[in-house]
């Protein structure tokens, strides 16, 4: 049953990253595809009606995180107490700047906003992918399953482990890049004139860094976390998971040379999902490595919460998300078609 | 005391109380959204519409830091509460995740369509997704009220071998009778805020001679809903959580009272300090035999004081404690003689006239919110010194890794953060209003 959980937790945390990673993506490369207020407005028009019910996969995956599996909630919300705040206050001031924006109808306010929205994102970004590196590095739990991870020491990978380190300021940098390719791919397929354009020459250009970053993410992780080199030695059919990756990184390529901007956001969406699914598998059975030891790293078995909570949770988990995936269907296919510069009010 | 502890509760009440500011304006406004959109069809009133689409773009601005602001409560509940979370999420973590699940995605699915897509779903269509975006802010409203009833009055629970709190009954989770009876008095409380804004803001249009078409319609509306609210708060919502307490927390209910002695027929103190050196009320004012009357509906019924609790369980801070809900009641008693007397002026049919009226309901502004506020600082102080009910103690709750120090950086982070964001909704509320209830038609572009 907790191993039913961590799947649907992988799900959410997936949904997630797809979902608010095209508009965190396209906050991102706002600057590089818009070059007038207006132009900003389409881009922020494109995710507008969208971001918010984007951003709750993340509170909802939260919430699935804290019952499911407390332990885990627990200590790595408080070990990676000073960067979560961080994300806190980050989504605060995005949030802010998309919905205010647009009330004020003065271009100082406008630029002010702009940055704000765009500079938010790409920290965002980075502080996501870090905290996945993280995850996969393992924390120095002690023996009462906690630990407090400083923002940085060395910057090495090694005992006195920060939260910034060489491994996870490259997961982060990956992290920005993958989904700047797909805000750049997302804004190729909402938007139309001069944003549509630069969208598809911007994810041409960053194409090629996340084809690099992923080749170096596959030779150093199994390094820093040799588990996840052991769990795709021992078991062939986890290998679906980096090839699904791989061929929705290339399939986006294609797909955007050909000029079919849906196949290429598709193809983004199965690299993100593949890459995620790759890392869970990888670490499974753990969910938070301790490098502090073998015996204290907490697993889907010992961080879950009791199996009637765990039963009980998914008679009311399984209706609620068809719901809610049916609203999301509804919702997209409300806001469908793409965005113009004039007379969307952002 | 523990500093790291005081510096994590200030974090958790300050940004808690912070972000209540906003939901409560936003569920009570929902409900008065779907009541200006049903009598906008039932009486094809497009004056009503217009009502409406005033309200929901304060809504907007409201529903957007609400959001924002709720987002780093979830995250402490780990982050600062860790030991406390991983002792209950199992627990308490159904709910929130439920609320998640089922009131959020809900929420924000149609508020995007509530707010820009009145032209393309049409007169109906648009009253539904009200009524959605309705029902999505209540049932979050009740999710997190289920929580909170959970650690006031812990039901439906094991004990693991390890400490760890174990969910036995979900239904006894929802079903939690302290949740049911909390749920009526804050949603209540919420509706009463959002009548008391709608109402200031319209006789402060008829004050200044504006917009008078959608200011009658905003105190005809909102006097009638908030006589009744203002008196169901006190009964019998309001009555029925004080009973609940004189049998559950009965050491709450003798520190909230200001009740020091155990008595027979024990006073009702309207007024007076809670001397802790003197252990007794300087200057009080009281109803002789009151407490005990409202308490057990007998006149001398006897109602335990602190005296007869040892002190490690009385409340930390009785004096705050006495003040909260002395101030909640002493407005909610209040609010009952506005509403009452501008419902009687409306039946009338003079409101609309009696500058005198129309200037206590522009003022009576910010006192809704100071009540909603004094009603939720009662309500946790109360609990204390427990975070779980007899089961934890706050003491014991707390992050054990996160020092002081850093949880002080992270709250003054907020403080500051906070601060422009209280700016910034000024600025934008205080346009919206001067902009008015306009008759331009909402342009249906996504």
């Amino acid at each position: 049953m907790a191993t039913v959980w961590f799947c649907l937790l992988v799900f959410m945390f997936a949904m997630y990253v797809v979902l608010d990673g095209f508009d965190l993506g396209a906050g991102a490369v706002a600057f590089l595809v818009a070059r007038t207020p207006e132009e900003r407005g389409q881009v922020i028009g494109s995710i507008g009606p969208l971001w918010d019910g984007n951003e709750v996969w993340l509170v909802a995956a939260g919430g699935t995180l804290y019952f499911a599996f407390p332990a885990l909630y627990a200590a790595s919300f408080s070990g990676f107490y000073l960067p979560l705040m961080f994300v806190l206050w980050l989504l605060i001031l995005r949030g802010i700047a998309i919905e205010f924006r647009g009330e004020i109808a003065n271009p100082l306010w406008i630029d002010f906003w702009d940055v704000v929205f765009s500079v938010s994102s790409l920290l965002l970004a980075v502080l996501l992918g870090a905290a996945l590196g993280n995850v996969l590095r393992g924390a120095p739990l002690n023996e009462q399953g906690w630990f407090f991870l400083p923002l940085w020491t060395n910057l090495r990978v090694g005992p006195q482990a920060g939260i910034l380190d060489w491994y996870t300021v490259i997961v982060g940098v990956a992290a920005l890049l993958s989904l700047a390719l797909h805000g750049a791919l997302w804004l190729a397929l909402k938007t139309e004139g001069a944003v549509e354009a630069r969208a598809k020459d911007a994810a041409r250009l960053v194409w090629g860094g996340v084809f690099a970053a992923t080749i170096v993410l596959a030779v150093l992780t199994p390094w820093v976390q040799p588990h996840v080199g052991e769990r795709f030695t021992s078991q062939a059919w986890g290998w679906v998971f980096p090839f699904l990756a791989l061929a929705g990184l290339v399939w986006a390529r294609l797909r955007l040379t050909q000029g079919r901007a849906l196949g290429a956001f598709l193809g983004s969406c199965a690299y993100l999902i593949g890459m995620l699914a790759t890392a869970a598998y990888g670490l499974y059975p753990y969910v938070l490595p301790a490098t502090t030891g073998e015996s204290r790293a907490l697993t889907v078995m010992n961080a879950a919460a009791a199996e009637y909570g765990l039963r009980i949770g998914l008679a009311w988990w399984i209706p609620g998300m068809l719901l809610a995936t049916g609203y999301f269907i509804y919702v997209y296919r409300s806001f469908a078609g793409k965005v113009r510069p004039e007379g969307n009010r952002y | 005391m523990n500093t790291a502890l005081t510096v994590h509760r200030l974090h958790f009440a300050f940004t808690v109380t912070y972000h209540y500011l906003f939901p409560q304006l936003t569920m009570g406004l929902a409900a008065l959204l779907v009541i200006f959109k049903t009598l906008a069809l039932r009486r094809d009133d497009e004056v009503y519409d217009r009502c409406a689409r005033f309200w929901a773009r304060l809504f907007g601005i409201n529903f957007a830091l609400g959001v924002v602001t709720g987002i780093p409560l979830e995250f402490q509940f780990g982050t600062n509460w860790a030991a406390f979370s991983r002792a209950a999420g199992g627990v308490i973590g159904q709910t929130l995740a439920m609320e998640g699940v089922f009131a959020f995605f809900l929420e924000s699915s149609f508020l995007g369509l509530f707010l820009f897509g009145e032209q393309r779903l049409g007169r109906w269509g648009h009253w539904l997704v009200a009524v959605l975006v309705f029902v999505g802010s209540w049932l979050s409203g009740f999710f997190i009220v289920c929580t909170n009833a959970w650690m006031q009055h812990p039901v439906g629970y094991r004990l693991g071998p390890d400490g760890q709190i174990l969910l036995e009954s979900l239904s006894g989770l929802l079903l939690n009778p302290w949740a049911w009876w909390q749920y009526a008095h804050t949603m209540n409380g919420a509706l009463i805020t959002g009548c008391f804004v709608v109402a200031s803001v319209g006789a402060f249009y008829l004050l200044s001679g504006q917009h008078e078409e959608d200011a009658r319609r905003f105190l005809r509306v909102s006097v009638v809903v908030g006589a009744v609210a203002t008196v169901l708060q006190i009964f019998p919502t309001g009555d029925f959580q004080g009973r609940l307490l004189a049998y559950h927390e009965p050491v709450t209910l003798a520190a909230m009272e200001g009740l020091f002695r155990t008595e027979n027929g024990a006073p009702l103190a309207i007024l007076g300090q809670p001397d802790m050196e003197n252990r007794r009320l300087d200057n009080p004012l009281v109803v002789p035999r009151m407490l005990s009357f409202l308490t057990f509906r007998r006149w001398l019924a006897q109602v335990k004081g602190l005296d007869a609790f040892p002190e490690v369980d009385w409340p930390d801070n009785i004096p705050l404690l006495y003040y909260s809900y002395h101030i909640m009641v002493g407005l909610g008693t209040f609010f009952i003689a506005i509403m009452l007397t501008a419902a009687f002026l409306l039946w009338r049919g003079t409101l609309f006239r009696s500058r005198w009226m129309l200037w206590v309901l522009l003022l009576s502004l910010p006192f809704p919110y100071i009540a909603n506020t004094a009603g939720w600082t009662t309500a946790e102080l109360g609990r204390q010194p427990w975070v779980i009910y007899g089961l934890m103690r706050t003491a014991d709750g707390a992050s054990p890794m996160v020092v002081a120090g850093n949880a002080l950086f992270t709250l003054i982070g907020f403080a500051g953060l906070y601060a422009l964001l209280s700016v910034l909704f000024l600025l934008l509320v205080y346009r919206e209003v001067a902009r008015g209830p306009e008759d331009e038609a909402v342009t249906g572009a996504g």
